[in-house]
């Protein structure tokens, strides 16, 4: 017997609830074929706006939990990705890649959100010192997660580039705001799917899709953003810079106009990491 | 409580005022946040919710120090974007004498909590006396508390007697009677207290809904009910009685929405902070971040505007 198909409606992950566009907008995505797909929500500045207020709160609680905690639920997103692979797979390949390309996006990515879950409790050792100075001084700098990230996500590789943009940032108790591709958007729905049996409090990853042209304006300026790290092109660039100037917001930008090779060892690590905090420095007098 | 089960009290007032809609109040509250209010209704609407704050702290940690910090934010709530005061400060009675040193002689008003607020539950004498010594430190305005017990045990008389004895030891001062919706549980139990009450005040007097201090506060559902019954007392009476929710009123979207409510039931005769009030302290915050974000075109960051923010 032939069943009635059931139609997906993807939804955008925001404040740890399933979302479409506060403008009601959506735009149709079709397949390598040509063959309609989906709806995708066509975000605005408002669901920015909302996304960052989800942001903010989540993020205090996000950054309080301990190190290990913060491993274990990123391992945890890893295991829900390895679960639904091939389905993380086939989203990708709707966008023409290969099926041997989208499977192996797929695996680099569980890979490096297995790669980022060890370096919760670790990064600080390795970052953090004991200073030596010339007073009766216990000098020491430890780390703080900045605050709320927001991340711009290039077209292509749309799951690896994503999620290589995200990790690092909330490794370290940031949460971000991120918009997808603009091209791809669907492993970013599915992704957020994954985010919400992960254990990671709603909040700390809120993924946006739509036109990235629209919402850069407003993540440029908006001020409760205290970084930006992305891949866009030149003059994405430039209007980002120009807009976080004002609010002297951190910049941190790939050139999406040459080929990144984010399968890449050096597209990972701690340096990713120290990109996206603050370091304190305290000064503790000891008896003399 | 169904009207037919209630006291013969209340029935017999119910005949006279009419009972609530329970479910048309929700649906009619349910669209105002509806409304489009876009660019410069938005401003407008934003600076008047401004003017009509009652900035508040009701505190046991009170300090001057903390009350002087209150008096200059409801002075000057921004540094800059031209930002108007606010209506008053609403302070307890032993911070009255505190704050008239920094607004005293401005725009902003004094209002002080009294009658053994928030519970009510001290003897008429101790009441009054708290009355007295407030207006006697230069309170411009009484927030004061009905007796719930009182109402609810159908003594209207009581209720009422001392509510007049208020108005009367108020001398000069502004009256606000704080219904304390939360503890009249219906609608019907909300009109009728507002009622009892508005017909011993005197014009311009409030009636107000919450003390802020129990679980639930401030509702647009709430606000309505009491807003009608304003509305009813003024065509019948002719006597205008003015309006303060307060508690649980904390983003500049909700106040807007308030604001909808009083123009669409009650009209522009209300839109000003003579006759409609917010009692609120984060509500202010927000008003203004909101206003700089419509003056900048900018989406602004809370510790902007002296908001805990945990560097987040």
């Amino acid at each position: 017997m032939s069943r009635l198909h059931i139609t997906k409606t993807p939804k955008c992950y925001v404040g740890g609830a399933f979302i479409r566009s506060e403008s009601a907008r959506v735009a149709e995505l079709h397949d390598s074929s040509g063959a309609f797909f989906a709806n995708i929500p066509q975000c605005t500045r408002k669901d920015l706006r909302n996304a960052v207020e989800a942001a903010a709160k989540a993020g205090p609680g996000w950054a309080k939990r301990t190190a290990f905690n913060r491993g274990q639920i990123l391992y945890r997103l890893a295991e829900m990705m390895e679960a639904r692979g091939v389905e993380l797979a086939e989203a990708i390949a709707l966008g023409g890649s290969s099926k041997a390309d989208a499977s192996r996006e797929v695996a680099a990515s569980i890979e490096r959100v297995v790669h980022y879950a060890g370096w919760t409790d670790k990064y600080e050792q390795i970052l953090g010192s004991v200073n030596p100075v010339a007073s009766a001084h216990f000098n020491f700098t430890v780390t703080e997660p900045m605050g709320i990230i927001g991340i711009i996500a290039p077209d292509d590789a749309p799951l690896l580039a994503l999620l290589s943009l995200i990790l690092p940032a909330i490794t370290s108790g940031n949460s971000v705001v991120a918009v997808a591709s603009t091209t791809q958007p669907y492993p970013s729905i599915l992704l957020g799917e994954m985010l919400a049996t992960s254990d990671l409090p709603g909040g700390v990853v809120n993924l946006l899709t739509g036109q990235r042209s629209e919402m850069l304006p407003t993540i440029a300026t908006h001020e409760h953003l205290r970084a930006l790290s992305g891949a866009v092109n030149a003059a994405e660039r430039q209007e980002l810079r120009l807009g976080a100037a004002e609010s002297v917001k951190r910049v941190r930008l790939l050139k999406a106009e040459e080929p990144i090779d984010w399968f890449a060892y050096k597209m990972q690590g701690v340096e990713e990491i120290r990109a996206l905090i603050e370091f304190k420095t305290t000064w503790h007098p000891i008896g003399a | 409580m169904p009207a037919a089960k209630a006291p013969t009290s209340l029935r017999r007032l119910f005949d006279e005022i009419g009972t609530v809609d329970h479910v048309g109040i929700e649906e009619r509250v349910a669209k105002y946040t509806t409304r489009s209010i876009k660019k410069k209704s938005k401003v407008f609407g934003l600076r008047l919710a401004v003017t009509m704050v009652d900035l508040t702290t009701l505190e046991g940690k009170d300090t001057p120090g903390k009350v002087a910090s209150l008096c200059q934010k409801a002075l000057t709530p921004h540094d800059v974007g031209d930002i108007p005061s606010t209506a008053a400060v609403c302070v307890y009675p032993a911070m009255v004498k505190h704050a008239k040193k920094h607004v005293g002689g401005t725009k902003v008003k004094i209002a002080s909590v009294a009658t053994a607020f928030p519970s009510g539950q001290a003897p008429l004498k101790t009441r009054l006396a708290e009355v007295h010594a407030a207006v006697n430190d230069g309170a411009d305005e009484i927030d004061m508390v009905i007796n719930r017990g009182a109402f609810l045990a159908g003594e209207f008389g009581r209720m009422q007697d001392e509510i007049a004895a208020v108005v009367d030891a108020c001398g000069k001062a502004t009256l606000k009677v704080i219904l304390e919706v939360s503890e009249l549980e219906t609608y019907d139990n909300i009109r009728a207290a507002s009622f009892l009450a508005m017909r011993v005040i005197r014009p311009n007097d409030f009636i107000k809904t919450s003390t802020g201090k129990t679980s639930s506060n401030a509702t647009l559902g709430n606000n309505q009910v009491m807003l009608e019954a304003i509305r009813d007392h003024f065509l019948t009476t002719g006597v205008p009685i003015a309006m303060k929710p307060a508690g649980g009123i904390r983003t500049a979207k909700q106040a807007l929405h308030f604001l909808t409510a009083v123009k669409e039931t009650l009209g522009d005769e209300w839109l000003n902070n003579r006759r409609y009030r917010f009692g609120a302290s984060a509500l202010l915050n927000d008003l203004v971040r909101q206003l700089e974000k419509e003056r900048t075109g900018t989406y602004q960051a809370p510790w902007n505007f002296s908001d805990a923010t945990e560097g987040y």
